[in-house]
C-alpha cells in the first residue's frame, strides 16, 4: 500500500504543475491520454522497461537546469534544400520558420489547427493509445495530454524537399513537450529530418501513419548540449508495401531514451529502425524498440550501435513480436557497442516472440574493444593512431549510417561522427 | 639502407627470447632473403622492425637511413619508408580498400610535410597499378581484404607496397598459401618495384619464391640468429638438402 500512496504521489506531483490545454478538437484526445497516465502512472526505476534507465530526472516536477551549450559546428543539414520549421524551447519561431506551404504537402501547427483538421483528430494520440499494450509508455500518453504544439503534416504526394524540424535550446530551464502527428496517404512519400537539442528537458512524441504503397524517411541529430534531457517516442503503423526508414544520431545529452513503436499491418511493408550514438563522460543513452509483425511477408531491421568511453552508458531493448498469422516475416536485430575503455557500459536487452510458424529472424548482440590487429594493420601502413583509431570506429558505426538511403544526408552524418571522434580522441 | 646490429628481442609478457643478437645491412636496390626453419624468428624480426606490440627490444640497434627506427610508432616508421607485406593481411570490415589506402598515402605525405594527392590524381595512379597486379575495380571498392582470397590479400599487400613506395620492404613469407601462378603475379609485383634506391628483405621458408624474386644475398637464420650467409646458391642448398646440414654445419 505504501508503494501504491507512493507511486500516485510520484504522478500527482508531476500532474500538480501542469494544465490540460481544453477547447479544439484535440480535447477529447487529451482527456483520454490524462486518464491512461493516471491509470498507468508515471515510469518507476522497478518497472520492467525502466531497470536501466533512471526516469526520475524525467517523470519529477520541472527540468534540470541545463547548461547552454556552445555548438561551434555549422547546423547540420542546413545546407540541405529543405522546409525548416524552427522550434526555441518547445515554442514555435515564426521568424525563424519557413513558410509552411509546399506542393504535396500540408503542414498545420497543433497549437493552431482549427477543427476542419478532421484526418489529425482521428489519429492525434492514437497510435500512441495503441502503443501502450503490451508495454506500457506513461511518459508518451504524458506527451499527447499536455503538449504544447507540434506539426500535424498531410502528405499528399511527393512534397520536393524534406521537412526539417530545428529544436534550439535557447533557456537553461526549458522543459518542452512537443507532439508530431504525420499522415501519409497511399503512394505518398517525405523525408522528415529533426535536429536540435530542443530544450533542458525534452518529452517529444511523433504518430506516423504510412498508408500502402507510400515511403517514409526519417533522420535525426540529437543536439550536442551535454546537459540536456529527453525522452522521445515514435509510434507508427504501416500499411501494405509500405516503407519506414528511421535514423538518428546521438551525440552528448546526460539522459536521452528513444522508443520506437512500430505495427506492421499490412502485407509486405519494410520497417528499419537504425540508431548511431557516441557518448564520453556523462552520457546515458536508452534505445528501446517494439516492432509488430501482424501481416504477411514484412521486412524489419533493428541496427543499433553505440560507441561509449570515459563511463558512458548504452541501453538496449529491442523486441520483434511475430503474430500468429505474420507468415515470411523477415527480422532482423543486430545491437553492438565499442567500449573505448572498461569504465563504459553496454546493456542490452534483445526479446524474440515469435507466433508464426515460416518466419526468419535474426539477433545479436555484442560489446568489445577496438581491433589491435586492425589498428596495427592501419599504423603500419603510416595512419596515426588517433585518425585509425576513429577510421575503425566509423567503420564500426557503417552498417548503421548505411540504413540512411540518401547519400548526401548519410554523408552529412558521417561528417559529424568524424568531427566528434576527432575531438573526443584519448 | 637498413642496418640492423646485434638485435636482441624478448617477448613483452613472458621471459622467452626471441632474437639473440641479428646482425644484418641491407643496401639500397638489393633485395636481401632470410630463410630458416619454423621458430627461428623470422617473423619476429619483421614485426619487431614494423613496431608490433608484444615485443621488448632488450639491446641493439636498427637504423633505417641512420635513422633509429625502434623508437619511433609504427606510422612514424611507415613514414619514414619501411613496409611490412603481413603474412597474414587483417581484414577490416566497414573501410573500403580505397580509402583505406588513399588516407594511409596521405597521412604519410603529411608526415613527411609534403602536400596530399588529390582524389582524381590518386584514382588515376591506383588504377594503373592496380591492373598491373589483376586487382579489379570491385576489389578496390570491397572492404579491405574482406572476402579475398589468400591470392587477393597478398596481391593487395604488394598494391599498398606500389602505392605508399616505401624505401625497404619486408615481404613475410608472402608466398605462403599461394598456389604457383599467383606466385608469379605478387613476384612481378615485386620486381617491379626493385629499383637502385629500395631494398627488400624476404622471408621465406622456400627457395620456390626465390626462383621469382632474384635475391642478392640469403641469409639463413636459426635460434634468432643469423648463422649463415652467401648468395643465391645458398637457397638452393637449403632446397636440395633441408636446414639440418647447414645447421649442423655452423652448430
Amino acid at each position: 500500500m505504501g508503494d501504491v500512496a507512493e507511486n500516485l504521489s510520484l504522478t500527482d506531483a508531476r500532474l500538480a504543475e501542469m494544465s490540460l490545454p481544453t477547447g479544439g478538437w484535440s480535447e477529447a484526445a487529451r482527456s483520454d491520454a490524462l486518464s491512461r497516465v493516471r491509470q498507468m502512472d508515471l515510469p518507476e526505476r522497478r518497472d520492467e522497461y525502466w531497470k536501466y534507465t533512471r526516469p526520475d530526472t524525467l517523470t519529477q516536477p520541472g527540468a534540470v537546469p541545463a547548461a547552454l551549450f556552445n555548438n561551434d559546428e555549422a547546423p547540420i543539414f542546413g545546407e540541405m534544400d529543405r522546409l525548416n520549421i524552427v522550434f526555441v524551447d518547445g515554442v514555435f519561431d515564426a521568424e525563424a520558420s519557413d513558410d509552411l506551404s509546399l506542393e504535396g504537402i500540408r503542414i498545420d501547427r497543433l497549437a493552431e489547427a482549427s477543427a476542419d483538421i478532421h484526418w489529425a483528430r482521428d489519429l492525434y494520440g492514437a497510435l500512441e493509445a495503441k502503443g501502450q499494450d503490451p508495454v506500457q509508455r506513461p511518459l508518451a500518453a504524458l506527451n499527447t495530454a499536455f503538449a504544447t504544439d507540434g506539426v500535424l503534416i498531410h502528405v499528399t504526394g511527393k512534397p520536393s524537399k524534406p521537412i526539417n524540424l530545428t529544436y534550439h535550446h535557447r533557456s537553461e530551464t526549458s522543459d518542452a513537450i512537443l507532439h508530431h502527428v504525420i499522415k501519409l496517404d497511399a503512394g505518398a512519400e517525405v523525408t522528415v529530418l529533426e535536429n536540435g537539442p530542443a530544450a533542458a528537458r525534452f518529452n517529444k512524441c511523433m504518430e506516423v501513419d504510412v498508408a500502402h504503397d507510400a515511403t517514409f524517411h526519417h533522420v535525426r541529430a540529437q543536439g550536442r548540449d551535454h546537459e540536456r534531457r529527453a525522452a522521445t517516442h515514435i509510434f507508427a503503423r504501416l500499411g501494405t508495401e509500405s516503407v519506414f526508414k528511421s535514423f538518428t544520431l546521438t551525440a552528448n545529452g546526460v539522459l536521452t531514451r528513444n522508443e520506437c513503436v512500430i505495427e506492421l499491418t499490412g502485407d509486405d511493408a519494410v520497417a528499419h529502425v537504425a540508431g548511431a550514438c557516441v557518448g564520453d563522460g556523462d552520457f546515458h543513452h536508452d534505445d528501446t524498440v517494439f516492432i509488430t509483425h501482424d501481416a504477411v511477408g514484412c521486412e524489419s531491421r533493428q541496427v543499433f550501435k553505440k560507441v561509449l568511453r570515459n563511463g558512458a552508458t548504452g541501453v538496449f531493448q529491442g523486441k520483434i513480436l511475430v503474430k500468429k498469422d505474420a507468415q515470411k516475416t523477415d527480422g532482423y536485430q543486430i545491437s553492438q557497442s565499442l567500449l573505448l575503455d572498461e569504465d563504459s557500459q553496454f546493456l542490452a536487452k534483445p526479446e524474440l516472440e515469435i507466433y508464426a510458424d515460416d518466419v526468419a529472424c535474426s539477433h545479436g548482440s555484442t560489446s568489445g574493444a577496438i581491433d589491435e590487429d586492425a589498428l596495427f594493420y592501419l599504423r603500419s601502413r603510416g595512419v596515426p593512431e588517433g585518425p585509425a583509431t576513429d577510421l575503425l570506429t566509423l567503420a564500426f558505426l557503417a552498417e548503421a549510417v548505411e540504413e540512411i538511403e540518401n547519400e548526401d544526408l548519410r554523408e552529412e552524418i558521417n561528417a559529424r561522427l568524424s568531427a566528434w571522434l576527432e575531438r573526443h580522441r584519448s | 639502407m637498413l642496418s640492423i646490429k646485434n638485435l636482441h628481442v624478448k617477448l613483452e609478457e613472458e621471459d622467452k627470447q626471441i632474437l639473440k643478437g641479428v646482425d644484418l645491412e641491407i643496401e639500397a636496390g638489393k633485395v636481401h632473403a632470410i630463410m630458416g626453419p619454423n621458430g627461428s624468428g623470422k617473423s619476429t624480426l619483421s614485426y619487431v622492425l614494423s613496431g608490433k606490440d608484444g615485443y621488448e627490444v632488450t639491446d641493439g640497434e636498427a637504423l633505417l637511413e641512420g635513422e633509429d627506427i625502434l623508437e619511433m610508432e609504427p606510422e612514424e616508421r611507415a613514414a619514414a619508408g619501411l613496409f611490412l607485406a603481413f603474412q597474414y593481411p587483417v581484414e577490416i570490415p566497414g573501410v573500403g580498400n580505397m580509402t583505406f589506402l588513399r588516407t594511409a598515402v596521405n597521412a604519410q605525405r603529411k608526415a613527411r610535410g609534403e602536400e596530399e594527392v588529390s582524389a582524381a590524381d590518386f584514382l588515376k595512379l591506383i588504377r594503373a597499378r592496380a591492373k598491373e597486379l589483376k586487382i579489379d575495380a570491385e576489389m578496390l571498392k570491397r572492404p579491405v581484404n574482406v572476402g579475398f582470397s589468400g591470392g587477393e590479400k597478398k596481391r593487395n599487400e604488394i598494391l599498398q607496397m606500389a602505392m605508399l613506395e616505401p624505401k625497404m620492404c619486408i615481404l613475410d613469407e608472402t608466398d605462403s598459401g599461394l598456389d604457383v601462378d599467383a606466385m608469379k603475379l605478387v613476384a612481378e609485383g615485386v620486381n617491379a618495384l626493385r629499383s637502385e634506391g629500395r631494398g627488400f628483405l624476404v622471408i621465406t621458408h622456400y627457395q620456390r619464391l626465390l626462383d621469382h624474386i632474384k635475391p642478392d644475398v640469403v641469409h639463413i637464420m636459426a635460434d634468432g640468429r643469423i648463422v649463415k650467409s652467401g648468395g643465391p646458391e645458398l637457397a638452393l642448398e637449403v632446397e636440395n638438402n633441408g636446414y639440418s646440414d647447414i645447421l649442423a654445419e655452423v652448430a
